[in-house]
Parts: C-alpha cells; structure tokens; sequence
C-alpha cells in the first residue's frame, strides 16, 4: 500500500478527488447520523418514550448532581462578577456529557486550572440518562457506537492501513499537544493534555468530538469519523507495541534520557571508579611470619 | 622517605627470570632495532599513577569515545546519509508504505532488521551522553581541586576544545536518524543561524545547500560526525594523554607525598589493570543501558516532516542549557532600516555559550592573572582551601542548572503539576539570582571549613565524651588528630603571599583592577596557624590535662583563645 | 645551572613530614589460601564472561529481531539478551581485571621524582642557537624579499578554499519572501488533501491545512507533471506553507485585520513559530492561545498572532482568507508577509501597516 504524506496527494488525484473526499465525509456523517438514531443515547433505548423517560430520569439527576453549577435547565451559571461558574449545556451533545461524567471530570469537585480526571461516581446506566437528557436541550453530537471508534470489523489488511494513516493524522493533529506516544504535555498556565495511552477508546473519540475543556474539537467536518477511528487505531497500536529498546523511560523524550545517562550511567561508573580505587582490606600479619 | 620494594618482588613467587632468548624476546629484539622501543619503555612502563576515584572521571570520557568509535564504525556499515524519498516497505508496520528520507529508512532498518542493531544503536547514543557527562565531571573535580594551574593550562585549553566539539560531535549525530525529533532540532538550529546579524541569512544557504530542509544538509552532517569532528577528536585526546604524561599526574598532599614526586602505583601493571579494566566496565554498562534503556525510539516519532512537532521536543540533555535560555529569554527583537535583529536567539543560543565557552577556556589564565601565581602546581588544593575559586564554580553550575531547568520547563510543568508560565517568569529571576546567592554560601562555607580545620589541627578533634569537672564545669573532651592527618591539613598555600607580587598603588592612589581582583580573591581567607600558634596550643593542651587521660590530649570546651587566634587571621 | 632547575613549587608544610606510612599487606599477600581464593574468583569472572559471550551468540542465532520477535517482559527479547550478555562479556572481563590488581598484583606505592616541565637552561641555548644557525642559514632576515612574497604567496592560498565553499548554496534572492499560497489557492488538509468548507467545521475546531498545490492538484484537477512540487522542493515548500486554520466565534475576534482576513469566524495563521521555525498546533480553544511546544511562545489568534508569551519576538503572519465558487476555502493571496523565523534581511512592521499595504496592492 502507499499511501499518505505527500504520496496521499497523489493518491487522491488518482483515486478519490476532493469531492469524493466529500462524499465520504457526508457518508460518515449520514453514517453516524443513522447510528445515532438507531442506538443512541443507548442501546437500550429503542424508542422515543424511552428516551423521553431516560431524559426524564436524567433530569432528576441532573438537578441533584449538575444543576448547581451549570443552573437548573443547563442554561449555565456567572458569577456577579462575570465569571463563568459552569457552561450552558445546550447543544454540546450526549457525547460530551458521557466524556465529561464518564471519565469523572464532573462533577467538578473544586476549580483550578484545568478539571482533572478522577474515580467516575456514576454507572454507564445513569450517564446516558444525564446525556439524554442534555442531548434534549439541544441536538449536539451523539456518543458514538463501537462501531465508530472500533477497527474490529475490517480485515487485517485494512486495519494496517488505518494504523498507518491514523499514525500520520496522529503525528499532524495531536502530538503537538498530547506528545509522540500520547505521554501528554504541558499546555499555558497550568493547564495540560492529559495522557492517552489508559483513556477509552470511546472517550477519545468524544474528546476529539466535543473538544473538551480547552482542547479543539475535531469534529465530524475536520476530522471524519473514519479518520477519528484510524487515529484510535494508532494509539491502541502504540500501546500494544512492546518496548523494543527497552524500558521506555516515560517516553517523555530527551529530558529523561539525560536524567538516566546521569544517574544511572554516569552515577554507576562513577560507583565503579571508586570501588577501583579503593583501598582493599589489609592485614597486621607480616609477610615472613606468614610464610 | 622510602619504602622496602624488595618486598614486591617477592611477592611473586615466580618471577620469570629468562636468561636464554625465548621466541617473545627475539621478537622484542627485532622490533627494537627498529623501531628503539626499550627506551621508551624503560621511560614509560613503570610510570607512576597516583591512586584516587576522582582522578578516573576523564577515564571514562576516554572509554565512553572508545565504545562511540566501535559502535559508530558498526553503525555506518548499515546508514544511509541521504535525504532522497523513498517510499518505507520495511518491517516497521506503523510506517509502511509512508514517504520518507533515506536516512530515516536506514534508521529504521538498523532499529528492526539488522540483528543487535537497535543495540549498536542505543549504545552509541547512551555512550555519547556518558562521554560528554564524563568530560563535565572530569573538568568540575580538575577545576575545584586546582588541577588546572600551572604547568596544565594548555590541556585544559585542550580539555574545553574536547568538550566543544564533543557537544558538536553530539549534535551532529542526534540529527542524523531525519526522524521529527531530530528534524525539529535541526529545525531550529536552522533558525539559530539565521537570527546571525548580516550574515545569517547566507549561512544557513550556504550550510543547507538552500533552503531548509533542502536534500543537503544531512549528508554534510554525516561527514562532519564521522570524519572531521572525530579526526580532530582523536587528534585532541592523544595531546590530552600525552600532556597528562609529560606533567606526570597530580596527587593529593599527605605523608610522603611532596611537590617534587609522585606517589602511587606503576603503569605496568597495576595501572594497566586497572585502566584496562575501566574500559571493560564501560563498554559493559553502556551495554546494558543499551538492552534495558530505551534511547530515542525514532520509530515512535515518524520521519521528520517540516509541518509535524510533538509534545516534549528537548535537545539532547548537553544542548539543554542553551535551549533553556532561549526558551527564559524575552522575545527582543529590533526592527531598524528594513532589517530585524534578533536578539531573542542571538543573545541566549550563539553569544552566551561562545562567551560561556570562551570564558572558560581561559579561567587558568585568568586566575593566575589575578593571583600572580606563577608556580607549579603539582599537588592538588582542597576545594575550601580557594573559596573564591570554588564559589564560582558552584556560581556556574547553579546558572547551568538554572538554564538546564529551563530547558525541561514543561516536563517539570506536567511532571509536577506546575504552571509554565510561572516556572519560566521564576527562571527568569533565579538565573541571575541563583548564582550570586550560590557563590555567598559556598564561599563562606569554604571559609567555614577552612576555620574548621584549624580548629581541629590546634585543638584536636570533638570526641563528644562530656566531663565534668571538680567544681562542675562541663568540658568537651578534644584529642589530637593523627600526625599523617595534620600533615596533609598543612600542606597548603599561605594566602597571596609567595603567590607573587601585587602591582601596588597607582600613581592618583589607587588599586589596579588587577589588585582590586586580587584582595576580593583572598578576602577573608582563613590561613593556617602558624608553628608557634600550634605549639602554644599544644602546650595549653598539655596544662588541661584532665586526671586519668594521660595518654589523651584532652582540651578543654571553651574556646576563647583558639577564637583569638583565628579573628587575628579573618580579619585582616 | 642545574640548582636552579627545579620544580618552582612552593610547599609551605608547617609539620614535619611524617614519610610515607608503614605499608600493610593484605590477606592475599600473606596467607596463600586467601591467595588462592582470589585467583579462583577471578578465573571464575573470566568464565562467566565466556559463558555471556557463547550466549550471545546464541541469542543472535535463534532470537528474532524486532516486529514479530520474542517478548520479554513487555521488551523486545532479542535486544535485552543480546544487550545484557554482551554487558556480561565484557563487564566480567573488566572486573576480573580489577579483582586481580586489587587483590594479587602487588600493591607497594612507588615513589617517583618530577621534574620541571621547562626545559634546562642548557637546553634551551642550545636550541636558540640551532634555531638561529638555521635562520642565519637560510637567510631569511636578509633578504626580506623572499620573506615577504613567501608569506604573501601562502597567505592568498586561503582564497581558493573559501572559494570553493560559494558553490554550497545558492544565494538567498527573495526565497524566504514566498510561499506557494496565491490567490485562489485551496486550503485543503493536511494528511488527506481535501478541500474546506467553511459549514463543515464548528466553533473550536482548528484544521491543519496546507495549500493545495502540494497535494498536486489545482481546484480536485490533477496538476500537469511539470508542475507539480515533489522531492526536498516540497518539503521546503511544505515547511514555509503549513497552516493552522481555527473557526471561533467571530463576536470574540479582537483585532480589525484578523477580522477582515476571516470567513465566519474562520482564522488562518502560519504554522510555522516566528522564533525559531517549530510548526505550532498546541491551541486552547477557550482562550484562543497558539503555543509553540519547543520554546512556549504563546500568540493570540484573536489578535493578529499577537505574541502574548515566551522568547518570539514578531506576531504570527495571517493568511488572507476568502470562499471559491464552489464555496470552499481559499486564500486571497499568499501570506503578506514572510513567514517563519527571523532573518537579518527582512522588514517587520505592525500588522495594521501591512494590512494597508496588502488591500492597496491588491485592491481588496
């Protein structure tokens, strides 16, 4: 296969064209949007009713859990002082509640910086009512289906190119911020992206959707959902490879290899060097009275 | 002084003794008429190394460049300096079918298919950070012993030219593999060249064949790393080593252990052994980071592409320090007459490490400027016994370390949790701030521990065994130190006098800068006591003597007349 | 003469010198059985590095390399074994060595004289007059004709070798200056080459973008061979041309030019840091803030790239921004100003200043 880079130029005058490019993505939209209806907010919900009752359901929850912040219909909360106290949620989709709840950044438990990830207080069950019932304010992204993020219906072949193209949209779009293997990196005044290597292949593909927080959103009309999967394709591949040279010292980069060949090399040489030199054990015995 | 070497011989119990010529004798005999090797040997096999762990530092710099010469040998068996495309079909699966350099597919090739390459690989790039690390240790323990006096100036001279190009021979290297850290590197470096006032511009041209990237500029790094930066190496290495035996090594002072000898064990064979040894060691650990550690994994970073960066893009940790001050520094730019000078790289990435570097090329000459001190040195100073000297050294490494700190200011940011903003405004301060508080402490420390010394060399040690006398007194029972210890505590300089003569007042009054320079050097040293002052110790020792501690110079607590004593020498 | 060639050292002692100390013997000197046991340990390290030697040949032979080879422990197998048994073969070797010159090779400290590093005064007449003998000899002070023209004639060989290195590189010319956007241009993405329609991206995105040409294709039309960029041309291209574009909400664009040069919302700036050329991509979408991941220069894309952080010293260049026929996204010229780091040549001025300039000379 060849593929990407600048020979994806090439590829696509051949193959594709701008416009079919186009038409993939409308198909990836119309795709999702299918998916959205048959299985969103969740499988469970098969139809409207159901998803009025979730939504209903997700509203008791809701105002117990989220209200406080974000105000009792989602309309967001300010502060005399103009202050953002929580975001309106409207429009911001299913998929931004079950990544924001599902990988426990809310509910927020104190502001700083930026909200840090912790032990989610919800079960799957409850989340998708809370997101059905912001997905009813306004339509926003839905969560996405294993399908979406998933490579597991391809062949062997084509799951390789996906790996091999994800690497490449990986490396343009998000090494910049999240690091070469997803280690994560220090963004302005405190804040950071996060590591990707244990988040769930669903909730990167939710993050690349919503944009949470400070990150861009890579929508559906940026990034296509193909290419979004492609990407998950990469880090899971990333993730699975073993450590070829060795143990990967946080894959962090230079700066921890020159803290090893310090402390480890230069430290164990230097331990070396002293026991060279030093003084081996003597004795009071003298050399006639031994012999 | 002398020792009963017969003792030695007999030590091996058979002593090879060959009277008739045997086969190695004939041969030695061939190759000595022609080549006169005996006298060389005769010269030079017994030679005496003086025996100490801070003297094997520069040893491993030595046999890091031995393992980079071996491994790099094996490396370009398998490299391809070349920037033409091609298109991956290697085994790497993530890459396959991706455009890329020549050099990076080879790169790629020597990690994965060439059996023990990924090994050569790491090894070489751990043992290029060992050699320069080394060369740093190796010039700090030179520098703060004294080591760099007179007759040695010039293989210091020789020894900072060694850790440039080492560091040039570094960069060159890393930059090669074309994977997006290296290409990043080269990148900026690319940028460096061109915030040059008036010349930049056609520099970088001329050096990248054009524009960057060009296809250019990594076969001319490849010559420069394995040809002309290591040639030069060699070239350096071998005048360090033979400077280092024309002076004959220095040596602490103690027993026996003069200006006018050296004391230790000979070359042949203990020396041999041990140095031999080293060189096994090394390559050893260097192997073993290389199976265990991984070092630049290229594969994770992609080929280089002039419109991808990631998170976390460092230098390696020798380049750090300038990285980090361009990353402290505020963004300076002039705008005049259509041109723009950059002073926000200029100043931090090409001025200060030249300055930095010129600076510390000449420290010996410098310093004997300023002490007048013009004879030989051959036995080492204790780091307290020159505060000043020492307290600028440690000034320097805090500024290295504050730059260094920069250079890694987000990894810190998210290793600890810190905002980067904060961290680089903190820097900003601390790279001025930190040396000059580093240089008060350590200064008044030296002069601390040198008070010290004479404390236990006129008084004796604290034993912490508490007596109490017949009218209650408590007292702190003192015993004398060793004669060996209170010798080797003596041997030392007695502050600018016999150092050599000041220049004297100037005609209007006042000091030369050269004499200003000259008392700051010395302020506040504390000298040694005299024989006098020592032998009144002593005989007040002897008066104090507690009953029952007749074999033990006991002194009493309260130190009036020692305090006496010792302001008369710090205030002067 | 020879008195006064001495070790010019000054040893201010104090104490007498006590002389070398009473040497000690080890055990391995004294007691044969210890003496013994130290040659047993280091014959037996030599042992240990044959055995890591036959081993890792062994490893090379039967471990695969690289994809597909052994795992250990989560690591490459070949690699650890080859690694670790090579480090034995030679670290046993070494210690070996040290072991037998600790414990058995003899340890008596020997005394050695220095000498002065000058040499003797004899020496040193002697070579004066040599030297002056073969001055004389030659002449060279009296015929200060052929002393000039000697020095002259090697002086001026360095000419040939700085010439020579002209040929290096071109000249800079104007390169530096342009980019391959132009009027018209599309803005496609990176990666995929597909072009942009303002409705496909929301409020947040940010695109990395490139111009068309360098994908190949003009308008979805594959360009004719000849035009097409390839090989270290389209890397250079591609390292001066690489986009970020950013759609945010237009009420939050602070600066006039930004606005003007915007579709929607839709902000165009080089990737490429006006520091030291590192392409940037780290934006917070709340804030509008682009930082550099290689130095931390921070420039606010709500405002004409200003420089809000960190060492650059120059606001990130924009590109003019406008739609098609078709309605994708174009650029309306090339960048108005060069892009990426500073060179000594090139003229700064305010973004405003060249705003003005860019809509006089392209009547926009």
């Amino acid at each position: 296969m060849r593929l990407l880079n600048r020979s994806a130029g090439r590829l696509s005058r051949h193959r594709r064209g701008p416009i079919a490019g186009l038409v993939l993505l409308l198909l990836g939209l119309a795709l999702s949007g299918g998916l959205y209806a048959a299985f969103s907010p969740s499988s469970s919900a098969d139809t409207a009713e159901d998803q009025a009752a979730m939504a209903a359901k997700g509203r008791q929850l809701f105002l117990v859990s989220c209200a406080f912040c974000h105000g009792q219909n989602g309309e967001g909360l300010t502060s005399k002082d103009g202050k953002l106290i929580g975001p309106a949620l409207a429009g911001v989709g299913a998929a931004a509640v079950d990544f924001q709840v599902g990988t426990g950044r809310m509910p927020m438990v104190q502001p700083g910086a930026q909200v840090q990830k912790k032990e989610n207080v919800f079960s799957q069950d409850e989340i998708n009512e809370l997101a059905a019932y912001v997905a009813s304010l306004a339509p926003g992204p839905a969560i996405p289906t294993k399908e979406d993020y998933s490579t597991d219906g391809l062949s062997a072949e084509e799951k390789q190119e996906a790996i091999v193209r994800g690497g490449q949209i990986f490396l343009t779009n998000c090494t910049a911020c999240h690091n070469f293997t997803g280690e994560g990196g220090a963004m302005p005044r405190g804040g950071f992206a996060p590591k990707l290597l244990d988040t769930d292949p669903k909730h990167i593909y939710e993050a690349m959707l919503t944009g949470p927080q400070s990150m861009d959103s890579f929508s559906n009309g940026n990034l296509s959902p193909e290419m979004k999967r492609d990407v998950i394709a990469y880090i899971q591949s990333m993730k699975a490879q073993p450590g070829y040279g060795g143990f990967s010292l946080g894959n962090l980069g230079p700066v921890s290899e020159g803290l090893f060949a310090w402390i480890v090399g230069l430290g164990g040489l230097v331990g070396f060097a002293v026991w060279i030199a030093a003084h081996t054990a003597r004795t009071n015995k003298k050399k006639g009275t031994a012999q | 002084m002398s020792v009963d070497t017969s003792k030695v011989a007999t030590s091996n119990t058979s002593a090879a003794t060959a009277n008739k010529p045997t086969k190695v004798g004939a041969a030695a005999e061939w190759a000595d008429e022609r080549l006169g090797l005996a006298a060389m040997g005769k010269k030079n096999l017994r030679k005496i190394f003086p025996d100490h762990w801070s003297f094997m530092l520069g040893e491993i710099a030595l046999w890091s460049f031995v393992v980079l010469l071996v491994t790099g040998v094996f490396l370009t068996l398998w490299f391809r300096p070349s920037m033409a495309e091609v298109t991956y079909q290697g085994s790497y699966p993530n890459l396959r079918g991706i455009s890329m350099s020549e050099a990076y597919s080879s790169a790629l090739n020597i990690s994965f298919d060439v059996r023990g390459g990924l090994l050569l690989r790491q090894m070489h790039h751990w043992a290029a950070m060992l050699f320069i690390s080394a060369m740093m240790i190796h010039m700090l323990r030179v520098f703060f012993t004294g080591a760099h006096r007179k007759p040695r100036e010039l293989n210091w001279v020789i020894g900072s030219l060694l850790l440039l190009l080492g560091t040039l021979e570094g960069f060159t290297g890393y930059s090669l593999p074309d994977d997006l850290l290296s290409g990043t590197g080269v990148r900026a470096a690319d940028g460096f060249i061109q915030a040059i006032p008036i010349v930049g511009t056609y520099i970088g041209f001329f050096l990248f064949g054009g524009e960057f990237p060009g296809d250019a500029i990594i076969p001319r790094l490849y010559t420069i790393h394995v040809l002309l930066i290591p040639g030069i190496l060699l070239g350096l290495v071998a005048a360090h080593m033979l400077l280092l035996v024309y002076h004959k090594h220095t040596q602490w002072a103690g027993p026996g252990r003069k200006e006018t000898n050296v004391v230790g064990y000979p070359m042949l064979p203990v020396y041999a052994a041990k140095a031999g040894g080293f060189f096994f060691i090394t390559f050893g650990v260097t192997a073993v980071m290389g199976a265990i550690l991984s070092i630049n994994p290229v594969w994770k970073f992609g080929p280089y592409d002039p419109t991808k960066v990631t998170a976390g893009s460092q230098p390696d940790w020798y380049m750090g320090w300038p990285d980090g001050a361009l990353r402290i520094m505020p963004g300076w730019e002039s705008h005049f007459w259509g041109s723009t000078w950059s002073w926000n790289i200029f100043i931090p990435v090409i001025l200060m490490p030249m300055v930095s570097w010129m600076v510390v090329t000449s420290f010996p000459f410098l310093e004997s400027w300023i002490t007048g001190d013009k004879r030989e040195h051959h036995l080492l100073q204790r780091p307290r016994n020159a505060p000043t000297r020492t307290g600028v050294m440690v000034a320097a490494m805090v500024w290295y370390a504050m730059f260094w700190l920069a250079g890694g200011n987000d990894i810190i940011a998210i290793k600890l949790h810190m905002s980067i903003n904060q961290i680089t405004y903190f820097l900003r301060a601390a790279v001025f701030l930190g040396p000059v508080i580093a240089f008060f402490i350590t200064r008044r420390w030296c002069i601390a521990l040198q008070r010290h010394d004479n404390e236990v060399l006129l008084h004796g040690y604290e034993t912490g065994v508490i007596m109490r006398s017949a009218v209650g007194g408590y007292s702190e029972i003192h015993l004398p130190i060793s004669e060996e210890k209170a010798y080797a505590i003596t041997v030392r300089d007695r502050g600018p006098e016999g150092a050599g003569e000041a220049d004297g007042p100037k005609a209007n009054g006042k000091l030369t800068l050269r004499d200003k320079l000259r008392t700051l050097y010395y302020e506040d040293d504390v000298e040694k006591p005299t024989v006098e002052e020592i032998e009144a110790a002593h005989a007040h020792a002897a008066h104090a003597v507690e009953g029952g501690h007749d074999d033990a110079h006991a002194i009493e607590g309260g130190h009036d007349d020692a305090r006496a004593i010792e302001g008369g020498h710090g205030e002067h | 003469m020879s008195d006064s060639h001495e070790i010019q050292a000054h040893t201010d002692a104090l104490l007498p010198d006590p002389g070398h100390p009473e040497h000690h013997w080890r055990p391995t000197d004294v007691d044969p059985k210890a003496e013994r046991r130290a040659e047993r340990q280091v014959a037996t390290l030599f042992g240990l590095s044959v055995v890591c030697t036959i081993l890792f040949v062994v490893s090379y032979v039967t471990l695969q390399t690289g994809i597909g080879g052994q795992e250990f422990i989560g690591l490459g197998a070949s690699n650890v074994a080859l690694g670790l048994t090579l480090g034995g073969a030679f670290l046993f070797i070494g210690i070996g060595v040290i072991q037998w010159a600790r414990k058995l090779m003899a340890d008596v400290e020997l005394v050695e004289e220095r000498h002065p590093a000058s040499s003797s005064l004899e020496d040193r007449s002697a070579t004066v007059a040599a030297l002056q003998a073969g001055l004389e000899e030659s002449g060279i002070a009296r015929r200060p004709l052929i002393r000039n023209t000697l020095v002259l004639s090697v002086g001026v060989l360095v000419a040939p070798a700085v010439v020579m290195l002209r040929d290096l590189g071109p000249l800079p010319g104007d390169k530096l200056r342009h980019t391959v956007w132009a009027k018209n241009m599309r803005v496609v993405r990176d990666v995929v080459g597909t072009p942009i329609r303002p409705a496909d991206l929301e409020i947040g995105d940010l695109v990395n973008a490139e111009p068309e040409i360098i994908f190949g294709t003009d308008k979805g039309q594959p360009l004719p061979s000849g035009e097409v960029i390839e090989g270290s041309d389209l890397q250079v291209q591609k390292a001066k041309s690489a986009t970020v574009l950013l759609r945010m909400d237009p009420d939050d664009i602070v600066s006039d030019v930004t606005r003007n040069w915007s579709v929607n919302g839709i902000v165009a700036y080089s990737k490429i840091c006006t520091h030291v050329g590192c392409p940037i991509s780290l934006n917070e979408r709340t804030t509008h803030h682009l930082l550099c991941p290689c130095h931390q220069s921070t420039f606010d894309l709500a405002d004409s790239g200003k420089v809000i952080f960190g060492p650059a010293g120059r606001h990130l260049p924009q590109l003019p921004l406008g739609i098609d026929d078709e309605g994708f996204l174009v650029a309306l010229s090339d960048y108005p100003e060069p892009v990426g780091p500073s060179f000594w040549e090139r003229e700064t001025k305010s973004p405003q200043a060249i705003y003005d300039e860019w809509s006089k000379e392209t009547g926009q």
